[in-house]
């Protein structure tokens, strides 16, 4: 039983069963990460998925582009405790950048830009759950939101949406990213609150 | 980062030898409240088992309405070491839910829930000896003072300077501790709606120059943290690159929302 913290509840916020336990709702559109913003440009960016048989798949800027691109509305949750729901992305599915790749590997490094990284089942990127994307209310992603492109994860909290997205990377084993080895939760479901190690 | 390795908390003395469990709710009661500027406050509090913390470590903080009704924010903690005694320092966001309870409205004697410590990244440790550059805007100050109060503690020889950026003379935090810094460790003061009186330097925001002028240089390869808002932090961020920090050496945190 919790203690009762007197005199709190009197400003609560509506609940909302849109978000997931332990969330609050913002309008804003928070920052999180560790260190400098990288400045990557159209024409320098590079998207790659490297497997197991030394296969490396690489996309630049007009290739992505010339995939179908889709629309995408959806809610994030971020583990620093703020929801925001209703967001509208554009981008390319990891459905369609996958169709090509072969690997029998379950598990997946995302990596960033400036040097981040995290992990993620493949089935989580699979079954369109999962988008490189390059707009964010209609206008190009800021490069403090993860622009040019970042990866878009909505269903897991939102540090597994790699900003800055350089390249993923089959692993064998789910090895722990970035957060994951400074506390974070090796999956990250915001439903079940799995939020630290 | 791939190219950092950061030791687990569990390696380190504070949390690991006791074993603590950092996953479980304790009990904390509030023992001191200061105002710390015109919007923020500080929190001593007690709470029976907590571990121990590094400095620049955050803790989660729950609250519990008399029906049931919970809200969890997460704070950076203004105190280091080893101790059942953590300070916390909030500052009051405007329409917020939690934050103007625990500056308005929390009493010594309150009791409210903590879990942690938390994070592993945004911290200093005392045995590390080399040159550190702390840029703190506003109530992001907090995990830097609990830096600047372990280095004291450890006695650590580290050079430590700091630049602190608020927008008037009161609103800063810890200005009394921060005006009788220990040996070794430097603070500059900048301004950006009004300075006090005969204050050289005109009030505005901060700008590469300001970096340029007032930090320890990349020559140096000082560690740089820098909390705050996100708006300042972006700012200095990419300064201290544009000034040749390599971006490895730049650890940021932020604060938004409520």
């Amino acid at each position: 039983m919790a203690v009762i913290s007197r005199g709190f509840g009197g400003h609560r916020r509506e609940s909302d069963p849109s978000l997931p336990p332990g969330q609050y709702l913002t309008t804003d559109f928070p920052v999180l990460s560790a260190g400098p913003t990288p400045r990557i440009t159209t024409d320098e960016w590079e998207f790659s998925i490297a497997t197991e048989s030394g296969a490396v798949h690489k996309w630049n800027w007009e290739q992505l582009h010339a995939l179908p691109v889709v629309d995408v509305d959806t809610d994030i949750h971020c583990v620093t405790r703020w929801s925001k729901l209703g967001t509208h992305w554009r981008g390319v599915s990891l459905d369609t950048l996958f169709e090509g790749v072969d690997t029998s590997y379950q598990y997946v490094m995302e990596h960033s830009y400036g040097g981040y990284t995290t992990n993620v089942p493949l089935a989580d990127l699979m079954g369109n759950k999962a988008w490189i994307v390059t707009e964010f209310d209609g206008a190009p992603l800021d490069p403090e939101h993860g622009g040019p492109a970042r990866l878009l994860v909505p269903h897991l909290y939102f540090w597994k949406s790699a900003k800055w997205i350089h390249g993923l990377v089959m692993q064998k084993t789910d090895q722990p990213g970035f957060w994951e080895q400074n506390g974070y939760n090796l999956y990250g479901d915001p439903w079940l609150e799995q939020r630290y190690s | 980062m791939s190219d950092v390795t950061t030791p687990q908390l569990q390696e380190n003395g504070v949390a690991a030898a006791s074993a603590v469990d950092t996953t479980v709710w304790r009990v904390g009661t509030v023992v001191a409240a200061e105002p710390e500027s015109t919007s923020g406050r500080s929190l001593i509090i007690d709470v029976p088992g907590w571990g121990g913390n590094l400095a620049g470590q955050h803790t989660d903080l729950r609250l519990t309405a008399p029906d049931g009704y919970q809200a969890v924010r997460s704070y950076s903690i203004a105190s280091a070491g080893p101790g059942e005694r953590i300070e916390l320092a909030i500052d009051e966001v405007p329409n917020g839910e939690v934050s103007p309870y625990l500056v308005e409205d929390v009493m010594v004697g309150d009791q409210l829930e903590l879990r942690g410590p938390l994070g592993g990244w945004f911290v200093w440790r005392p045995e590390d000896t080399g040159p550190v550059q702390l840029i703190g805007g506003g109530s992001g100050i907090v995990p830097l003072i609990s830096m600047i109060r372990s280095r004291a503690a450890a006695n650590s020889t580290a050079p430590f300077r700091l630049l602190y950026s608020v927008r008037a003379p009161e609103d800063a935090f810890y200005r009394a501790e921060l005006e009788r810094p220990a040996p070794g460790l430097d603070v500059t003061w900048l301004y950006t709606r009004r300075t006090p009186d005969d204050w050289a330097r005109p009030a505005g925001r901060i700008t590469p120059a300001d970096l340029a002028a007032a930090t320890l240089p990349p020559s140096e390869n000082p560690m740089v943290f820098v909390c705050g808002p996100t708006g300042f932090v972006e700012a200095v961020a990419d300064a201290l690159v544009g000034l040749g920090h390599p971006a490895a050496r730049v650890k940021t945190e932020r604060f938004g929302g409520a």
